[in-house]
């Protein structure tokens, strides 16, 4: 076997460690204006790398733009700058609703932002998976990753009814699961706002008939959600994005269970207004 | 002020004994190794920490103060030896402190402490627990020596102990885990994981320990400078190649083809990161580092260049 020449190894790095992907020129503009200390290697003290924002942005924008067609409303509700939660309903279709309030986050604030997401725990633990998430800014879901996160001042990005919701079929896609409460605690423990949003469309872009939890099993996530089609490939359905004015919740979040029960039930109950007006204007309905 | 220095003949001893001459301090040197061309004013004992010999010269000198920097890290470097110079030596270090009336100990540990680990968070803090032992038992004996260390500040109360859990250092020395990891021209990595490394130049490190003998804070801290940078980044930046191989090929290929034998938990470091928080010891002493993550790896690559097959 011959020896591999250096300059061979050097292109194979360029592909895998660093994508060469082209950055389209929309999202080259934007990624200059925003405001994540970049250092002069182009990456955070997180790890988020100015470069695969740059790719993921790219490859993102038609799907956001062009094949969802994503409408966003309500943006004058997402602060520009400084701490803030964006908390959402999850419609079916796995991670479809993340990444569009993702690119809608990127394409449609001023400045752009990040909204980083709390990865579930497996992603880490996967090659690819692994790396991709912690350089797009989605850390593992830890409380210690939150609160530093908001401590300094981040837009999070949280789906309190997690892999739960993410599980939801075709027929359950407008309902809403049981809500975590640590979402809740975490906003009056680090006085944060929280942004409410409800995402719609996801249910009829990817019509899970069924989740096979033991193939997942096999390829180490927790299931595979089967569509008619059999896989997971998304139909060109018409996405929404509505954000919600702002709610403020006093405390320290070390408060007993009713109360922040009580709290989680208003914001439940916000998203629950904001997919039924949706929906009903989905119909066609006044 | 008489600095006593139990692993001098290291690269950063050479360093920290320059600079503590320079501040108008005395220092002694307890080493197994020579210290080659000790500067005047630097007096060096070759001997064994924990040997009777060890002792007279604390019983002898009366130092004020001890920095402790004769731990062992090689993760090569599996013995017996290791365990006990780790363990028997830290004890060592405070046992003759206490008897012989010293003010102040400050022992140098390791921000591997923590260990990695797919679960574990970000930049660390100093009350969080060690987690990476089940993966990399091979840690045990500097966990157990860094948690030796911290028991010193209830137990002998007639003394300040500061126990500092300093990240990797990178610079011209080419001293330390990390640099060593980085000295061939083509570096190994795990396919598909891309960790962020934490790590600062010499220079800071050894001002880092200036500035703990000058402010004397009491209490166990991590000592960061620079953000962390991924570890795809540091090897380009080094001048070196990545070489991203799948995790089972190169399990099977460590200790051939020129890799390293490592145990299997030091996989663990070059998957996942460990990264720990330095605003403690910030707030405790004002330090702040002088050169950047940039800095350190030009610094290194200037030293080190990539070398030639």
């Amino acid at each position: 076997m011959g020896r591999v020449s250096p300059s061979r190894f050097d292109r194979c790095q360029a592909t895998l460690a660093d994508p060469m992907l082209p950055i389209h020129r929309e999202v080259e503009e934007r990624l200059d204006r925003l405001e994540v200390p970049f250092n002069d290697f182009g990456v955070d003290p997180y790890g988020i790398s100015k470069k695969y924002i740059g790719v993921f942005m790219s490859a993102l924008r038609p799907f956001y733009r062009t094949y969802f067609s994503c409408e966003s409303y309500g943006l004058e509700h997402v602060p520009k700058r400084g701490r803030a939660m964006l908390i959402g309903n999850h419609s079916g279709g796995t991670a479809l609703d993340g990444l569009m309030v993702i690119a809608s986050c990127f394409f449609e604030l001023d400045p752009p932002r990040i909204a980083q997401g709390m990865a579930e725990k497996f992603l880490n633990t996967l090659p690819f998976a692994s790396q991709i998430t912690s350089r797009l800014g989605h850390l593992t879901g830890l409380p210690e990753h939150a609160e530093r996160l908001l401590s300094d001042e981040r837009l999070l990005m949280v789906f309190p009814e997690g892999a739960r919701g993410t599980a939801k079929l075709y027929k359950e896609r407008y309902s809403l699961v049981n809500f975590g409460t640590g979402f809740m605690r975490l906003a009056m423990k680090m006085k944060t706002p929280i942004v409410p949003l409800a995402f719609l469309g996801g249910g009829e872009a990817i019509p899970t008939v069924m989740n096979a939890y033991r193939l997942g099993k096999l390829f180490g996530v927790p299931y595979i959600p089967i569509t008619p089609w059999i896989v997971a490939f998304p139909l060109p359905a018409k996405l929404e994005v509505h954000f919600s004015e702002p709610m403020f919740f006093e405390g320290t979040g070390s408060e007993e269970d009713d109360l922040i029960q009580a709290n989680v039930e208003k914001v439940k109950d916000r998203i629950a207004g904001l997919i039924e007006l949706g929906r009903r204007r989905r119909k066609g309905e006044p | 002020m008489k600095v006593l220095v139990p692993g001098l003949s290291g690269r950063l001893g050479h360093m920290l004994a320059e600079t503590l001459l320079e501040r108008g301090h005395d220092v002694i040197g307890i080493d197994r190794r020579p210290f080659r061309d000790a500067p005047q004013g630097v007096e060096v004992h070759e001997l064994d920490i924990r040997k009777r010999a060890a002792e007279d010269v604390f019983r002898r000198v009366r130092p004020d103060a001890v920095v402790h920097m004769a731990t062992v890290t090689h993760l090569v470097q599996q013995s017996e030896d290791r365990y006990r110079i780790n363990l028997g030596g830290t004890r060592a270090v405070f046992e003759h402190s206490k008897a012989y009336g010293v003010k102040h100990v400050v022992f140098v540990g390791r921000h591997t402490y923590y260990g990695a680990a797919p679960d574990a968070p970000l930049f660390h803090q100093e009350d969080e627990p060690p987690m990476g032992l089940s993966s990399f038992p091979e840690l045990a004996d500097l966990v157990a020596a860094d948690l030796y260390a911290g028991s010193a500040l209830w137990r002998y109360p007639e003394f300040t102990t500061t126990v500092l859990r300093f990240v990797y250092t990178l610079g011209t020395t080419g001293h330390g885990t990390l640099a060593t990891f980085l000295r061939g021209s083509r570096v190994p990595t795990i396919l598909g994981y891309d960790p962020l490394f934490q790590f600062m130049h010499e220079e800071d490190h050894v001002g880092a320990l200036a500035l703990t003998l000058e402010k004397r804070p009491r209490g166990v801290f991590n000592v960061a400078g620079p953000q962390p940078v991924p570890l795809s980044i540091v090897i380009k930046e080094t001048g070196r190649t990545n070489v991203p191989l799948p995790e089972i090929v190169l399990n099977a290929a460590l200790g051939r083809f020129g890799l390293p034998r490592l145990p299997p938990g030091a996989l663990e470091h070059i998957k996942y990161p460990v990264t720990v928080d330095g605003a403690a010891f910030r707030a405790a002493t004002a330090f702040r580092h002088h050169i950047d993550e940039g800095g350190a790896m030009r610094a290194y690559r200037e030293a080190f260049p990539r070398p030639h097959a």
